[in-house]
């Protein structure tokens, strides 16, 4: 058999001979001819029950232990069971090494576009896009998960399971609002959080803060020193990161809750990137998938029986629905990441007139690998769509935009269509709604009434009217108080400031008492 | 670049069953709840399947900030005849489904699936064996033998000689005990030494050395440990059931279908209580015997009814192969409740001295047709010399069951956990 020339294959089975052949074949197009630069790659494989496990951890190899990730698998069992769900071919973690998990029951050519796609898709834009770069430790998550684990355990042991459930489930209610969006002063480094973690629980027991000293009894004093500006600065207010300023501020949680809600927010930080790029990443893969499978067809390294066994996952990969369709369920983030990939690759190979006019900067240049590696590095969703959604694209998937005002009693309006007036605006809508300053409420924590009843102030400014739902609201608030200890108030404000809500919730008992 | 390969289809599977059981035990008060009210409408055999229950989602939400309302901008895929500036009409239900339709179950029910054994255990998790006058035989313990550390006396066979030679080995260490090895060394340096000097001097330090070693015994005895043993009580674990069953010409299929129930609900639920539960049945019409299932449930069989046949065959039974001391004695008869009238005082007498001082439990089922309400009947024979002899204070449960449906009450209501122990009636 030689080194380029024969099959990597024959028929459906597999043995791990055959991965490695197949990824050493990957590897090899993917670094010539795609120019790829990835971690080194971990393959494993698995059983469907495994997946099932898998999934219900949110694709980790490992985490903490937490009833509702048991909610979770019994959900997805039961639907699974039914035949409602299919699992997953593969899943890939954002780790060095790069963690593949491939499952048993797939054929020799279902690995192999696994291996393309998730070991040198996925791997590539983990390793090389920047926000995966800014904001996740690839080298380390894996360690910390290890350690947030046994530090949940050791807390259970120590505090019992329900206090510790307790505080874990006012966390994860708040996981949304745990994270920063913009860059920080430094560099995520999970391996020294871990063994600062320990150091930082010692420190933190010694020490008193000092602004909830400023509160009881000399009251006139910290009234003239304590203005609210000042008081604001020393807050760090206003703060979007909610969980952040539990951590740091709240005036009567024990160390390790901090420490809990700590490894909560940084796991919220770890997945952050992944839902702004859901598009691109999942693009990158398949594209990726796409060219490799096409050079090893045409490299005769798989059969044309191979190939169209492929083709025909492929095509269900990428299927979009039409608006209309029962199925449709949103936009596809396969289908129209891998769209916008293959249309860049044609806006630089050959380029119409009115793609010139759009794409100045990219028109024509040639070099499709090195531009879309450049792509893949640079943007999130919202910016990519923003640049490089084509109007040939948005002709091809005939896009149009609904504005749908409550206050319209004529009904929804068409906004704009796939023509020469519309493309712009249907482009712009279409990035918005992956705009994560869009798809996540506004709220933050704007300040504490340190003279009075220590109640914490929070505000949500509403965009385009939309109002937080109630009882959703109120029960998170419920969580909220309890971590804080004392009330806490919502209010809902319009951009000119105008309020159009107010919640206070106050702590329950137990978890004062707790 | 290197690439690793992981077989991981080994790896132990269902890690996720902690989570799983973390949620079973959060949402236990609802789950108990839907598993009754699932096995209300089943047949016994399904009841031990597991399956689908649905629990409405109190205090298992996971609430997060979410919006709704307002003004809302989307772009679709697959326009075929709108034009910029067209209006559509709304659809009827104003909340529309492109918000949530993700997560389906996240507003009032939730459903999944409990395996085989889940759902036995929180159906029987609210009962509990009954505590009865003789409590002091549900106690009964055996005695057995448990290690428990290490001791300074003891009998030669326990000595423990990995601790003894341990702790040897620590004290010669901590009192400077000559080694072997240096003593060897300076007598091969004495034998080859010349200078008369350094050999005096070799030989007071050979002299000392081995002084010392003699006062430092390799093994003394306070070195010596025994292994120590503990008696620790063992609950009984074995249990006998006896199944009693009246097979005369008037008990129909259907009333047999009815003990059956009984009798493996209540098997199941000794298994889950005891290693090893052994099944006893004894068939009676006007004379018992001791048959296999198949026979018991099936068999054909007629005559008369001799109640007091079958508790004479139970004794003897007990006599010969369940020593109370050493078993758990289980009994539950089902009858149609008819006796001879004759056979009263026999089986009175019988049970009062001899079968119910051996029970941890005995339960009469009267079974009925189906279609006959129990409640309008005379009472039967057997029925009303039972209840004598409850009145008198003989420890029985005695139900009445004339519908598959009621099994399952009539069984939880017998093995309910009871708040305060005496109360029974």
């Amino acid at each position: 058999m030689g080194s380029s020339g024969g099959r990597l294959f024959e028929g459906a089975d597999w043995d791990f001979q055959t991965l490695q052949r197949v990824h050493d074949a990957c590897e090899k197009i993917a670094r010539t001819e795609l120019g790829l630069d990835v971690y080194p790659n971990q393959i494993e494989v698995i059983t469907a029950e495994q997946m099932l496990d898998a999934y219900s951890s949110v694709g980790m190899p490992l985490f903490y232990k937490h009833w509702s990730f048991g909610k979770q698998f019994a959900f997805q069992e039961a639907s699974y069971r039914k035949g409602l769900m299919g699992l997953a071919y593969e899943i890939v973690i954002n780790s060095s090494p790069c963690i593949s998990y491939l499952m048993e029951e797939n054929t020799a050519t279902m690995q192999t576009l696994v291996i393309a796609h998730a070991a040198f898709g996925h791997n590539h834009f983990f390793k090389n896009n920047y926000l995966f770069k800014q904001w996740t430790d690839a080298e380390g998550i894996l360690d910390y998960l290890e350690f947030a684990k046994g530090y949940i355990a050791a807390c259970e042991d120590r505090h019992g399971r329900e206090t510790v459930e307790r505080t874990i489930d006012a966390a994860h209610a708040l996981m949304s609002h745990g994270v920063d969006r913009y860059p920080g002063k430094k560099i995520l480094d999970l391996r020294a959080e871990e063994k600062r973690a320990g150091e930082r629980r010692q420190h933190e027991e010694s020490v008193f803060n000092d602004l909830w000293r400023t509160v009881p009894n000399t009251k006139h004093k910290s009234k003239a020193t304590l203005t609210v500006e000042r008081r604001r600065a020393l807050l760090g207010l206003p703060q979007e990161n909610i969980l952040y300023f539990l951590e740091k501020t709240a005036p009567r949680l024990a160390p390790w809750q901090r420490e809990l809600i700590r490894i909560v927010r940084h796991i919220a930080q770890y997945f952050y990137p992944q839902g702004q790029t859901k598009v691109m990443n999942e693009g990158t893969a398949t594209y990726v998938h796409y060219r490799i499978m096409s050079r090893l067809h045409q490299q005769g390294r798989i059969t044309d029986g191979n190939f169209l066994e492929f083709l025909q996952s492929h095509t269900n990969v990428v299927f979009q629905p039409e608006f209309d369709d029962r199925r449709y369920s949103g936009f596809n983030p396969y289908a129209l990441g891998f769209a916008m990939m293959q249309d860049i690759e044609r806006i630089v190979k050959n380029p119409e007139d009115e793609d010139r006019d759009w794409f100045p900067d990219i028109a024509g240049k040639g070099d499709v690998e090195g531009v879309l590696r450049e792509i893949w590095s640079n943007y999130r969703d919202e910016s990519f769509i923003n640049q490089f959604l084509s109007p040939a694209l948005i002709r091809r998937f005939r896009m149009f935009h609904l504005h749908d005002d409550p206050a319209e009693s004529q009904g929804i309006k068409v906004d704009a269509i796939h023509d020469e007036r519309g493309y712009r605006r249907v482009r712009r809508e279409l990035a918005r709604q992956y705009d994560v300053g869009f798809v996540d409420a506004n709220i933050e924590v704007m300040d504490v009434d340190l003279d009075g009843d220590r109640r914490l102030m929070l505000r949500h400014t509403t965009v385009k009217g939309a109002q937080l739902n109630e009882t959703d609201a109120r029960r998170v608030l419920q969580h909220l108080a309890d971590l804080w200890s004392y009330d806490v108030a919502l209010t809902e404000v319009d951009g000119t400031d105008k309020v159009l809500k107010e919640y206070v919730v106050s702590p329950r008992a137990a978890a004062v008492a707790a | 670049m290197v690439m690793h390969i992981v077989d991981r289809r080994l790896n132990p599977g269902s890690k996720s069953l902690e989570n799983r059981q973390r949620f079973l035990r959060r949402a236990k008060a609802l789950v108990q709840g839907a598993v009754k009210k699932s096995s209300q409408d089943r047949d016994i055999k399904d009841v031990l399947e597991g399956g689908e229950v649905t629990i409405p989602l109190d205090g298992m939400d996971e609430p997060r900030f979410r919006r709704e309302g307002g003004t809302r901008d989307m772009v679709l895929p697959g326009n075929k005849k709108f034009v910029e500036g067209d209006w559509l009409q709304r659809p009827n239900q104003s909340g529309g489904k492109g918000s949530g339709a993700g997560e389906g179950d996240s507003e009032d029910a939730f459903r999944f699936v409990l395996s085989r054994e889940e759902f036995v255990d929180l159906f029987l998790d609210d009962l509990e064996l009954p505590d009865l006058a003789k409590r002091k035989l549900a106690e009964t313990e055996s005695e057995g033998l448990q290690r428990a550390g290490y001791a300074t006396s003891g009998s030669p066979a326990n000595i423990s000689i990995s601790r003894t030679v341990s702790r040897a080995l620590a004290r010669r260490v901590a009192l400077r005990r000559p080694r072997k090895d240096d003593i060897e060394a300076l007598e091969a340096e004495l034998a080859e030494c010349d200078d008369d000097t350094r050999r005096r001097e070799l030989l007071a330090l050979l002299e000392a050395l081995k002084a010392k070693a003699k006062r430092i015994p390799f093994i003394d005895p306070i070195d010596i440990r025994y292994r120590r043993f503990e008696t620790v009580p063992k609950p009984v674990a074995q249990a006998v059931m006896f199944c009693l069953m009246d097979v005369s010409g008037s008990m129909s299929e259907h009333m047999k279908d009815l003990a059956k129930r009984f009798y493996m609900l209540l098997y199941v639920f000794l298994k889950r209580r005891y290693k090893h539960v052994e099944i006893v049945f004894i068939r009676h019409t006007d004379r018992a015997e001791e048959v296999d299932e198949d026979t018991f449930f099936h068999g054909p069989a007629s005559g008369g009814t001799l109640v007091s046949s079958a508790l004479v065959a139970m004794n003897d039974i007990v006599r010969a192969r369940f020593r109370p001391a050493d078993w758990n004695i289980y009994a539950a008869q089902a009858s149609d409740g008819d006796n001879m009238t004759s056979d009263s005082g026999l089986t009175g007498l019988l049970l009062t001295d001899k079968i119910l001082p051996v029970c941890q439990f005995f339960a009469y089922l009267e079974v009925g047709e189906a279609a006959n309400y129990t409640f309008d009947m005379p009472d039967s024979s057997l029925w009303t010399l039972y209840e004598r002899l409850r009145n008198d204070g003989a420890p029985l449960s005695m139900r009445k069951v004339s519908e598959r449906g009621e099994i399952f009450p009539v069984f939880q209501d017998l093995f309910k956990r009871r708040t305060t122990s005496q109360e029974r009636v």
